[in-house]
């Protein structure tokens, strides 16, 4: 008799539980951010292609579906990686990413033929121009997206490292000297 | 009984060795032989860089004018010698990364003659601005270190009613002694500069405080000051960081000043020693600042002490004066041990802000064997600005910088009581130096971004643009084509 | 021009000059004069003791290292191990057999400090969480307290025969061994006396020197008592703890004791006796597992004390420090996260000051 009612009193209890349940996900539905706007919202933008995909849309894509890491994005770096982390809620492992160096184009003003081709792919016009004439990297508005380096037929567009100065200088990340590090 | 319970507060802080009685006992250095060539950076104060006036090959006086400030926050730069100017260019700044910066480059004649300058008979009766803009025109900066335009200084004070103005005789760091030899020999004309000052920013008080390791500059600023009932001097203990601007207002009016805010905002301004010294010799004498006292001390000096040399001397030519052991010393600090920053080498300038350059022995440095934290907290309790060394660098370690700053990063002053107490030498301070940088970097990544889509999309419009236009101007012209044919038809039909 | 260094150093260039190692040895300083009088009344038994404990807490470390791919001497260097080995010896009975001390060092070094991240990453106290570990496994040779037998005296046993004590354990316990006050006390309430009847006997003075059964190192109260202000006036450990601690007992054990003194031990007793001092300046006192702010560990002090008390009065144990520590270790990170020194221009929740309103 005790049997019965506990299972009874239980399966009752479960039932009524359930049906809330079922309401409050019926009633109370939350509306699913439309995540991939927001992941492309936070990508460089530059459709650079680094990271495999196509564009920075199709990344965010990838992203949302899980089939991308939260470090697909080169240009980005730790910082977009711990963003997009946080707002997918993926655990990051920031120790094996390589923080990006930094790079822009620079003309080199031997070899420019003045062909026009880098500056119609540079994505955020920072090469300026004229046909014939010799052209020019504004390393401000550079991205370093290194379409403009394959599209030049004399190979007179090159990276480099942005100069340092003593404005962006930095002091480095104190390397663990820890004398207890060492192999014995 | 009042003034037990009011009892002024000290927090942290460290007795770090002092160092100080192998040039606090000897008098100021004045016969340092004049370089041949003196390298002036054109920035040597917090804010714009000045701009050059000059050209290479101008003949210049000292005192003259070399170039002039830029913008709200900035500072005149003078010539600290008579000669020619051989070069403006880009030249090793005195920096620990020792990446150049503009200079000029004056090659002396030997004269250091002094370009015609005007004595004020009567100060007193100048306004108060003319007071700023005489100190602006000299181009003083805060010589403490700090740098900030002291004219600006002067403005924000007068501006915010300001009531106290305490001047730093503190100099806490060991191993310096040129405030306290400045204060020891021209103590007259400091306190004529504090008058100065006090009659510059309209306030009636002022505080020379001065740590109680330096009685005879004590003495002796007291001395000059007893004619003066608006000037108190008094003695604060000895304890580092002690010179730091906001413990020491915290000490002497009981007020703090709240994150984000300056000193003038609570009614309280802070001005150095040596500030006030060179406000003296701008206003009555009408000399621009273009020397100062430096200390030259450390282990490896031969000759240490405190001399008196042209802003632009490099500190190479100083070594050699002061009889430095270079095969001895294992680094060279340009200010105190604590705060001072690491230079790569010697062919630096000396500048405004140079207060000390010290070549240390390895024996004199902190062992940089890092071993394991202990917690054992004593960075904690150090702290003046009362945060939690130990956690911020953990969280920098692991690059989870955002937490650092969740839990004081920014409030850190970088005084380096952490750094020196640690027992396991961990370099706590280039932990928050570095995540300060990072900081900053990734603002600037962040900016750079925004940017970078803004043009993304305004290119991306313009070639939608162009695309819409050709379309239209295709269309337009398919439409002309058809119409010259419907035409040529008509033509054909009617003929 | 000359180049002194290509990697540039951050400020702090000149340093205080104290070591982990210092410290250690000074923290091994304070306890010396305490070990020596214990391993001096318990004789060689006990020295055999020291040594196994303390050293093979080396040896583990060393072992721990190796594990781990690192360079083994300045682990051993530092003297974090040995001073653990140490702490645990001490406060182990005198005539532990050898596989007691052992097995102590073993679960304080792997368990209470390699297991976390080795040196400063522990959450409790190694030394503590090796006895507490051994007192519930091993509850009969951790409760067997030899009698004071000093060496070189008639009826202490003698080289030889301290080894075969040592290896394997005591011939005929009913000769050597008896009860500690505590435990004592704590028997004879469940027999139903009253207090005055139990400690008529009771010589608070014998304690005090050290003169009595109790754990090898902690019997003296005037020795340990002596080396924790030497540490305090090194600057090696604060006061907030052992006063707080000492301090809530006192409040407590005196409030239960006026109230009822047939059945509540006076606080005298308590500070008297058993662990108390030797925990208060030398245990709860652990850099790595007790909070960094004074506030923080005058809560943390309080809250050892209270449990010591609570242990000793209500508890099935007659000694309660070691628990009380290992609970209030568990407590620090949270008593870190609430109790933060309050930061120059800000409230204590974080947010700046308000500007105070321009009086003139």
């Amino acid at each position: 008799m005790y049997v019965l009612s506990a299972i009874l009193s239980l399966t009752i209890l479960g039932l009524l539980l359930g049906f809330l349940l079922g309401i409050a996900a019926k009633y109370f539905k939350v509306e699913s951010s439309p995540i991939v706007d927001e992941l492309e919202a936070l990508m460089p933008g530059s459709q650079c292609g680094q990271c495999g995909y196509p564009g920075c849309r199709p990344a965010a894509e990838a992203l949302a579906d899980g089939k991308a890491p939260a470090t697909v994005c080169p240009p980005g770096g730790s910082v977009l990686a711990e963003k997009i982390a946080l707002l997918l809620n993926l655990d990051l492992d920031l120790s094996d990413i390589a923080e990006p160096e930094l790079l822009v184009a620079r003309v080199s003003e031997e070899t420019c033929t003045g062909c026009t081709r880098c500056f119609k792919v540079c994505p955020t016009d920072a090469i300026v121009g004229a046909p014939k004439q010799i052209h020019a990297v504004i390393a401000k508005a550079c991205v370093g997206c290194k379409q403009c380096t394959t599209v030049c037929p004399t190979e007179c567009l090159q990276m480099h490292p942005i100069d340092v100065t003593l404005d962006t200088w930095r002091w480095s990340k104190p390397t663990v000297t820890e004398v207890g590090r060492a192999v014995c | 009984m009042l003034s037990l319970f009011k009892k002024p507060i000290i927090r942290g802080g460290v007795h770090a060795e002092q160092h100080k009685a192998i040039t606090a006992d000897y008098p100021i250095v004045k016969d340092f032989p004049l370089p041949k060539i003196l390298y002036v950076p054109l920035q040597q104060h917090v804010g714009k860089p000045a701009e050059a006036l000059v050209k290479v090959g101008d003949k210049v006086l000292k005192g003259q004018l070399l170039a002039f400030s830029q913008g709200m926050i900035s500072a005149p730069v003078h010539a600290p010698s008579s000669g020619t100017i051989v070069d403006i260019n880009d030249y090793p700044a005195p920096h620990p990364s020792a990446l150049p910066i503009r200079m000029v480059v004056l090659e002396t004649d030997g004269m250091d003659k002094w370009i015609a300058t005007k004595s004020v008979e009567n100060p007193f009766q100048l306004t108060p601005e003319e007071i700023s803009l005489k100190v602006g025109e000299a181009g003083i900066v805060g010589l403490g270190g700090a740098t900030f335009p002291t004219a600006v200084k002067l403005n924000m004070g007068r501006e915010n009613k300001i009531d106290t103005l305490i001047i730093n005789g503190a100099e806490c760091e060991p191993y310096l002694s040129c405030d306290d030899r400045l204060m020891q020999e021209s103590a007259e004309q400091i306190i004529d500069g504090i008058r100065l000052m006090l009659h510059g920013i309209e306030t009636q008080h002022a505080v020379v405080a001065i740590e109680d390791n330096k009685p005879v500059a004590f003495a002796a600023m007291q001395t000059a000051a007893k004619d003066f009932p608006e000037i108190n001097v008094i003695q604060i203990p000895t304890r580092y960081p002690m010179g730091w601007d906001r413990q020491l207002i915290r000490y002497i009016t009981g007020r703090e000043v709240p994150v984000g805010c300056r000193s003038s905002q609570i009614g309280v301004t802070i001005h150095n020693i040596g500030t006030a010294y060179a406000t003296h010799k701008a206003i009555r004498h009408g000399q621009a600042l273009v020397s100062r006292v430096v200390t030259v001390s450390g282990g490896a000096v031969g000759r240490p002490m405190n001399v008196e040399v042209p802003l632009g001397t490099l500190i190479s030519e100083l070594f050699e004066f002061c009889q430095v052991d270079n095969s001895n010393t294992a680094r060279i600090i340009m200010g105190g041990p604590m705060m001072g920053d690491f230079l790569p080498h010697t062919g630096l300038p000396t500048v405004k802000a140079t207060s000390a350059v010290l070549a240390l022995t390895q024996g004199e440095l902190k062992s940089n064997e890092e071993q394991p934290c202990i917690r054992c907290a004593s960075c904690v309790s150090v702290c003046p600005a009362g945060l939690r060394p130990m956690d911020m660098a953990n969280n920098i370690r692991a690059n989870q910088i955002d937490t650092a700053v969740d839990i004081g990063l920014k409030d850190c002053i970088s005084c380096g009581c952490c750094s020196y107490i640690c027992p396991s030498n961990i370099p706590l301070v280039q932990y928050f130096k570095f995540a300060t940088g990072e900081l900053s970097a990734r603002q600037k990544a962040q900016i750079k971004s925004e940017e970078s889509k803004r043009l993304m999309e305004e290119r991306n419009a313009r070639l939608e643009r162009i695309a819409k236009q050709r379309e239209i101007d295709k269309a337009a012209a398919k439409l002309e084509e058809e119409r010259l044919k419907a035409e040529q038809e008509k033509e054909s039909t009617t003929v | 021009m000359m180049v002194a260094q290509i990697q540039p150093n951050s400020g702090a260039h000149v340093g205080a000059n104290r070591t982990i190692s210092q410290i250690m040895v000074r923290v091994m300083m304070a306890l010396t004069p305490a070990t020596i009088f214990g391993l001096w009344c318990f004789g060689w038994p006990a020295v055999f003791m020291f040594l196994s404990t303390a050293g093979s807490a080396v040896a583990f470390e060393a072992f721990c290292m190796l594990l781990k791919g690192r360079a083994v001497k300045p682990a051993i260097m530092d003297g974090s191990a040995l001073l653990t080995g140490w702490l645990l010896a001490i406060t182990l009975p005198p005539w532990a057999p050898w596989w007691l001390g052992v097995s102590g060092s073993a679960l304080a070094i792997i368990l209470g400090k390699h297991v976390y991240g080795g040196l400063g990453q522990n959450l409790f106290n190694p030394a503590m969480l090796g006895r507490v570990a051994l007192l519930i496994s091993f509850p009969v040779e951790m409760t067997t307290w030899a009698n004071v037998s000093p060496l070189f005296f008639s009826y202490s046993p003698g080289f030889f025969e301290s080894l075969h004590i040592f290896l394997s354990g005591i011939p005929n316990p009913d000769a050597y061994t008896g009860a500690t006050a505590l435990g004592y006390i704590k028997t004879e309430f469940s027999q139903n006396r009253t207090l005055p009847d139990i400690l008529n006997n009771y010589s608070g003075f014998l304690h005090f020197i050290g003169w009595t059964r109790g754990s090898l190192g902690e019997t003296s109260t005037l020795l340990l008592g002596l080396g924790g202000i030497w540490l305090i006036r090194q600057n090696i450990i604060q006061w907030h703890i052992p006063i707080s601690m000492f301090l809530s007992v006192i409040v407590l054990s005196g409030i239960f004791h006026l109230a009822d003194s047939q059945h509540y031990v006076s606080p005298l007793v308590h500070l008297n006796s058993g662990a108390m001092i030797c925990v208060a300046f030398f245990i709860a006192t652990d850099y790595v597992t007790s909070p960094n702010t004074p506030t923080g560990q005058l809560v943390f002090g309080a809250g050892c004390g209270l449990l010591i008390f609570v242990i000793r009065t209500w508890g099935a144990f007659p000694e309660g420090a070691g628990f009380a520590v290992l609970l209030m270790n568990a407590a620090t990170p949270l008593i870190d996260h609430y109790i933060r020194p309050r930061i120059y221009g800000r409230d204590r929740k974080g947010k700046p000051l308000p500007l105070p309103k321009n009086e003139a």
